[in-house]
């Protein structure tokens, strides 16, 4: 019998790499845990992070959407749909903004593509519909959430702003 | 012919036993409720993890929401089952479990019935379990449970001859089959207990006896990745409760079994030095079975969170090809110590 084949005889019978094993879970045991509790504790969010949608206003009040339709155009989905008319003043203002939220990726194209910054993701993800058909947001669903969060996309938008 | 029924000492006596069955019954199945809450905690813990944490402080409630939901639970009978043996095989796997602590010494005079072939009749019982888990594979009428079931037959009779093996060796030095005398036979210290001359026994004991319990590495009777849930697939609410409950005192069973075959059982390491005399604490008494019996405890779980599953294959190899050769070959040694009056 071979040196090396004797050694490894011993090496299992006295089940020395079960034991190195088991000192590794051992010492695991006291160790830090990196669980997060999920609703308690939340981890940080970039300002880029890209979910639920919002259409924003200029700070008079103005609807910055003028209807280009270059994010209908980008979407790689085909989740908005968008339909435009003249204005009484003549300038031009969409009739209906849809994005259907099943449709959606979240790839951020629509922000990137909108020469106005009306169209933009939120930061917001705990989201979620409780009747058919709610996964379309409309335009008022979107304007609504623009002007409740507007304070924090600005900032955010800002944050980023270097970077574009 | 009916005198002993009207013999009040006989009615006495039964009403005895009973309390006996139930004071070790009610703190068994409770550890077995907090023997899972520990289970998922140290399992969490060794894999970085917090474990059940929302269910009461740290989670404490835990075991007490798992039981609420499996006896609210439907149990659902399976219409193609084989349905008396169905419902009988959840009780055929829980009685024998429970059973064998009959002869449980856990103090010195701290004991439900004194056999003289105590060991025999554990071993009888541990054994019989696995018909619970058979006849529950067959009765089911489902490939993955009758697959389960034929690997547990197979794994249990090849650990059954280790087991055995193993435990000729306590024999052989206590020379008794009495639980309780087997422990008397180690009074003297730490160094007069059987792990220290039997320590090949005890490890293939400690291995056979996560073997026997189908507890991971060995769990390939269940082994969700292959048969979804094994023999128990077919079982839900409180047929499923059942054979938890008997898995997991089957465990609690071989643990306090290896404290008092191979530890000493109630008896202190301490015992007879100074120290023992005037320290009540480090003298003999329950206290140490207990904590001998939660450390084993301890080690199946810690051996769950550390090794991978073992291929079936390996099991059977390791059973015949290693371990019954390494015990035949201890109990000669053992024999020949003993002839020339060494060990013992």
């Amino acid at each position: 019998m071979r040196l090396s084949s004797l050694l490894f005889l011993l090496r299992s019978l006295s089940l020395w790499d079960l034991l190195r094993g088991l000192r590794l879970t051992a010492r695991r045991l006291f160790s830090r845990k990196i669980t997060l509790r999920y609703p308690d504790e939340k981890t940080p969010k970039s300002p880029r992070f890209r979910g639920l949608h919002a259409l924003r206003r200029y700070s008079n009040g103005e609807e910055r959407c003028i209807g280009c339709k270059l994010c209908e155009a980008v979407c790689p989905a085909l989740a908005i749909t968008i339909e435009s008319e003249e204005r009484d003043d003549g300038s031009r203002r969409t009739t209906r903004y849809d994005i259907d939220l099943f449709k959606c990726v979240y790839c951020g194209f629509c922000e990137e593509a909108c020469p106005t910054d009306a169209v933009v993701e939120t930061d917001i993800l705990e989201f979620h519909f409780e009747r058919r058909g709610d996964h379309i947001m409309t335009k008022e669903d979107l304007l609504a959430i623009g002007d409740q969060y507007e304070e924090h996309i600005a900032e955010h938008r800002k944050a980023d702003a270097g970077f574009r | 012919m009916l005198e002993w029924a009207t013999d009040l000492s006989v009615w006495l006596r039964v009403g005895e036993i009973l309390l006996g069955a139930v004071l070790i019954l009610v703190p068994l199945l409770a550890t077995v409720a907090y023997y899972t809450y520990a289970e998922r905690k140290v399992v969490g813990f060794m894999q970085m993890r917090l474990g059940p944490s929302r269910v009461g402080p740290r989670g404490l409630f835990q075991p007490i929401a798992d039981v609420l939901k499996l006896l609210t639970k439907e149990v659902v009978y399976p219409s193609q089952a084989s349905g008396a043996l169905f419902r009988l095989a959840p009780l055929a796997a829980l009685v024998p479990a429970l059973g064998a602590w009959a002869v449980m010494p856990f103090d010195d005079g701290l004991w439900l019935a004194d056999i003289d072939a105590g060991l025999l009749y554990v071993l009888a019982l541990t054994s019989l379990g696995a018909y619970g888990i058979i006849i529950a594979g067959w009765a089911s009428n489902s490939k993955y449970a009758l697959l389960g079931a034929m690997r547990q037959a197979a794994q249990v009779v090849s650990y059954e001859i280790a087991m055995g093996f193993a435990l000729v060796g306590v024999l052989m030095l206590s020379g008794s089959l009495n639980l309780a005398a087997i422990v008397q036979a180690q009074s003297g210290g730490i160094l007069d207990w059987f792990f220290l001359p039997l320590l090949p026994l005890l490890l293939v004991y400690l291995v056979s006896g996560v073997a026997e319990t189908n507890r991971l590495p060995f769990d390939v009777v269940e082994g969700e990745s292959e048969l979804v849930a094994g023999f128990h697939v077919e079982y839900s609410g409180a047929a499923f409760a059942v054979f938890f409950l008997a898995e997991y005192s089957a465990m609690i069973l071989i643990s306090a079994l290896t404290a008092i075959l191979f530890f000493g059982g109630w008896l202190s390491p301490f015992e007879g030095t100074e120290l023992a005399r005037h320290v009540p604490v480090l003298d003999s008494g329950i206290h140490w079975w207990l904590l001998k019996t939660a450390f084993f405890m301890f080690c199946f779980l810690w051996f769950r969170a550390t090794f991978p599953r073992y291929r079936y294959d390996q099991i059977m190899r390791l059973g015949w090809k290693v371990f019954i050769p390494v015990t035949l070959i201890w109990i000669f040694v053992l024999g020949a110590a003993r002839y020339a009056e060494i060990a013992g």
